[in-house]
This record gives structure tokens, C-alpha cells and sequence, in this order.
């Protein structure tokens, strides 16, 4: 039973919550009925069985609670508010855009830009997927009363400033889509490589931020970005076996038991940036998801196909030009080229002065040296990225180098 | 929902422009006050002197202090405001981005406190 409640969680938390801040205009109330009405199915499943549609008992259940609280509450700006969610039984209408579901609104909402990234991020894990303000603190390793305010004010800012509770209409929709695509990205990448302590990988963000991507692309079936992004995600996943060993060390992907490998994610992965390449519409997800494919369908690392994933960060360069695009390229230069062509990127690069705090600058640098045989100039990029690494694989991984440079 | 929205700029800049590019600027705004007026957003809004024609002045212990200048130094001054009705956020956003300000300084918009 336990695990039928919690598995109805995980499926319906975010359409629970998303209806009921349509119906009710008030987040917290939503969440708090949303709540009520799980802990009630913990109850009375054990007694009656699990209902044939376990979403539906929950919304009606939430729905009821949120009435019970307005009775209770009685006044004449609640009066109405009842008779709103009374009459509020019946699918949505549509937005402008001809999109109905609630969890799509919710997660336009939680990423609206007139909020901060920090907010929209820990907004849309609160509302949309459910974890605690506890988890959400840990997951981003603040403290519980920072990441408590954080919430309390993006819900305050939410309400006092007018931002609407819809999907935005057609014009403002490629820029807003943009931002909810980078938001689970982030969320994806906080799991996938997490910044600091122990666990490299904290799964349930990752997964999480698939769900919820799978979601959007259920939701949005025409916008190849979301295709991308599900497929870019699916790719990386697919290597998360291989990419850290027995010891929980990192291991990098030369090196890697492709073995280990998820074929039917890569397999999905690979379909779905298909399905995103045939709409004609070009972005930066479908090239970032061709990389990773290329990466993933290579039988080994030799012959891994370098000029073109070299030619893919050219691409993803001109569309993002962000220094740490242009460190990838650089890797993937080296690769096709050789390391020396690598070193004159990497060297352009760090001249520029940006990445001056980023561990895999030197930690790049580093390893193209040892390539070339410079060991000493080598070692000394391995100590400077030591310095800035956070996680502790990656930093086993740093002075496993360092060793190997050393002794040499 | 009310939103005051406010003109932010550097006066300087706005002092040391031809009278030609002053003139074309004015234009801007008055195309922009017929548009948002048909539209029925508009509430008010006035522009602003330059803040060296502020005077600031503070009660402390029930004497009045009265001082030249605007509050604070800052890189950018108010120069104006317009006071609008939206339907919510993302309305108000679309009208501060059609004020002229915008395209060299930036437009803060804030929800009124309604009491």
C-alpha cells in the first residue's frame, strides 16, 4: 500500500498541485490540500483497495479539502472563490496557445523570468515534482532556511506581482520555452555532476529532471528543442553506469566499459533527435544531443568520429558562444587534429581570462600536455586544477593523474 | 493589476544630445502614449527634470533638513514613469518594452501597493 501511494505520488503530486492552483489561485493552499489528500489515501487505500484511477480520487479529494477550508473560512471573497472551484470541475479551457494541461502552466509559471533561476528551479521541484524544502536545500547544499525563504518569496512574488498562471500565448512562447528547457537542463546537470560532496551522482535529480522533460515533450509534441533536451538527457544517462567505477571513482570515457552502457536509452535517445532533426528547426539542444549520440553510438573510443563532434561544437559555438563551449571544441580539436592544435585553443581560451575559476580549464590543459610529454608543465595544470575541483571523484581522478605524471 | 513603470537612464547621455535627437525622442514618446492610450492601459505618467534640479529633504527630530540633489548618487536616474492597468505581468512587461527608454536604459516595473 505504501508503495502504491508512493508510486501515485511520484506520477500525480504535479498535476494534483497544478489543478488546484487553478482552481484556488493560492499555491499554498494547493500544496497543503495536495498533501492532505495523499496522507488520506494512505488511509483509506489500506482500507478500500487502491482506486481504478488513483489521479483522479487524489484531485477530487484535494478539491474537496480546499471547499472545506473555504466553508470554514466563510467570508465573502471566499464565497467566490468556492463557487470558482465548484464550477471548476471540468477540463480546463485552453490557453491562447490551445494548451490545456494544468502541469504545463504550473511549469511556465514556476519559470517565468521574472523570476530568479535559483527560484524557478527550487519552485518548479517544490510544486511540480514534490520533494520536500529539506530535499531541495540538500539537492543545492543551502541551508533549509535559506532554501524555506527562497520559496516563500518566488510564491509571494508569484501572487503580488501579477504573473499570470497560463501558457503564454504563441509570440512570447519560443522565449519562455528557452527558459523552461534551461531549467531542466540545470536540473539535470546538478544530479548528473553534482558540485560538491560525495555522491557524483545524485539520481533522483537527474531522473526527475527526465520525467519531467518526458513530460514537456508529451505536452509540447512539435518543439524540437524538447525533443532534443529529452534526447541530449536520455544519451547522457545512458552512460551513467560506466562513468563511475566499483570505487565510485570517474572513470573518463576512453576508458569506459561501453558494455555498461543503457542500449535502449541510447536507442530512444538517438530516435528522438531524429524525430527533432526532421522538423528543420535547428537549435542548440539538437546539436548538443548529436554530440552526445555520436559519443554513445561509437563502438570504442577509437573510433569515435572527432572531426565531426570537432564540427558539431563549431556549430553549437556560433549558435552559444559560451568559453565553455568553446573548451569542449577544443577537447574535440585535439582529438581529430591532435593535441598540439588542442593546446592553441585551450591557450586562446585561457588568455582570455574567462574560466579563470573552472577546474576542467587547467584539468584540460593538463592532460594535453601529458600527451605531448611536457610532465612538468603537465603536473603543474594537474595541481592547479586540484585546487579548484569540487566533487571528490573528480578530484580522485585529478591526483590519479598527477600520480601517473609524476612518476614518469 | 496597477504597475507603476519607471524610466531608467543615464541623464547625463540624455543632456548631451543634438536638439535633433531630442526632438525625435519626444516624438517616440508621444507615438508611444497614443498607442498605450488607445489601448486603454494608460493611467499617467509624467517625465521627470534632471536630478540636478532635485532637492531632497529628510525630517529628523521634527526639523526639516533640506539638502540639493537627488537621495542617492547612482549610474542611473529616474527620468520619468507612466502609470498603467494591466491584466498581469506579462501585459506589463509587453508595455515597458515599447517605451523608447528601453532601448538605451531599462524600465523597472512595479506593482502598485493597492490597500
Amino acid at each position: 500500500m505504501q508503495a502504491a501511494v508512493a508510486s501515485a505520488f511520484r506520477d500525480e503530486w504535479g498535476r494534483v498541485v497544478a489543478t488546484l492552483i487553478r482552481m484556488t489561485g493560492d499555491w499554498d493552499v494547493a500544496e497543503e490540500c495536495a498533501q492532505d489528500a495523499f496522507a488520506l489515501a494512505l488511509e483509506r487505500w489500506q482500507r478500500d483497495g487502491v482506486p481504478r484511477n488513483p489521479g483522479a480520487w487524489l484531485t477530487t479529494t484535494a478539491r474537496n479539502r480546499a471547499i472545506d477550508r473555504m466553508r470554514r473560512a466563510a467570508t465573502g471573497a471566499n464565497k467566490l472563490q468556492e463557487v470558482a472551484v465548484l464550477s471548476a470541475d471540468s477540463p480546463s479551457e485552453s490557453d491562447e496557445s490551445g494548451v490545456g494541461d494544468d502541469r504545463l502552466r504550473l511549469i511556465f509559471t514556476c519559470c517565468h523570468p521574472a523570476l530568479a533561476l535559483e527560484a524557478q528551479v527550487a519552485l518548479t521541484l517544490r510544486t511540480l515534482v514534490g520533494l520536500t524544502t529539506p530535499e531541495i536545500a540538500r539537492a543545492f547544499l543551502v541551508p533549509e532556511p535559506t532554501m524555506a525563504q527562497r520559496l516563500v518569496r518566488a510564491k509571494r512574488k508569484i501572487r503580488n506581482a501579477g504573473i499570470p498562471y497560463r501558457v503564454p500565448p504563441a509570440h512570447l512562447l519560443p522565449e519562455r520555452t528557452g527558459a523552461v528547457l534551461a531549467v531542466l537542463y540545470l536540473l539535470f546537470n546538478e544530479g548528473y555532476a553534482a558540485s560538491g560532496g560525495a555522491d557524483l551522482v545524485r539520481q533522483s535529480l537527474t531522473d526527475e529532471a527526465v520525467r519531467l522533460t518526458r513530460t514537456l515533450t508529451e505536452l509540447m509534441p512539435d518543439e524540437p528543442e524538447a525533443l532534443a533536451l529529452l534526447a541530449l538527457m536520455l544519451l547522457h544517462d545512458a552512460r551513467r553506469s560506466g562513468r563511475v567505477d566499483d570505487d565510485g571513482d570517474l572513470v573518463p570515457l576512453e576508458e569506459q566499459d561501453r558494455t555498461r552502457w543503457d542500449r535502449n536509452a541510447i536507442d530512444e535517445g538517438v530516435e528522438l533527435l531524429d524525430a527533432a532533426l526532421r522538423r528543420g528547426q535547428p537549435g542548440p539542444y539538437q546539436v548538443q544531443a548529436a554530440i552526445a549520440a555520436c559519443h554513445a553510438t561509437a563502438p570504442d573510443a577509437a573510433s569515435t568520429d572527432w572531426p565531426q563532434i570537432a564540427a558539431l561544437y563549431g556549430e553549437l559555438g556560433r549558435m552559444a558562444p559560451t568559453p565553455v563551449v568553446a573548451l569542449n571544441r577544443a577537447v574535440a580539436v585535439a582529438m581529430a587534429e591532435g593535441p598540439e592544435a588542442g593546446l592553441a585553443l585551450v591557450d586562446e581560451l585561457e588568455a582570455s581570462g574567462a574560466l579563470r575559476d573552472y577546474h576542467l580549464l587547467p584539468a584540460t590543459r593538463a592532460d594535453l600536455l601529458r600527451r605531448l610529454g611536457r610532465r612538468t608543465e603537465a603536473a603543474a595544470a594537474y595541481r592547479q586544477a586540484l585546487e579548484l575541483a569540487g566533487a571528490d571523484a573528480e578530484r580522485r581522478y585529478l591526483e590519479r593523474r598527477l600520480a601517473e605524471t609524476e612518476r614518469a | 493589476m496597477r504597475y507603476a513603470l519607471l524610466i531608467c537612464g543615464d541623464e547625463k547621455g540624455m543632456e548631451a544630445r543634438s536638439p535633433e535627437e531630442a526632438s525625435a525622442g519626444l516624438n517616440e514618446y508621444m507615438a508611444f502614449g497614443e498607442e498605450m492610450g488607445k489601448r486603454g492601459v494608460l493611467q499617467g505618467g509624467e517625465r521627470l527634470r534632471p536630478t540636478t534640479d532635485a532637492t531632497t529633504v529628510r525630517v529628523r527630530d521634527g526639523e526639516v533638513l533640506t539638502s540639493d540633489g537627488p537621495f542617492a548618487e547612482t549610474k542611473e536616474q529616474i527620468g520619468g514613469f507612466y502609470l498603467v492597468d494591466c491584466k498581469d505581468l506579462d501585459e506589463a512587461i509587453g508595455v515597458a518594452s515599447k517605451i523608447p527608454g528601453a532601448r538605451n536604459g531599462s524600465i523597472e516595473v512595479r506593482p502598485i501597493w493597492e490597500l
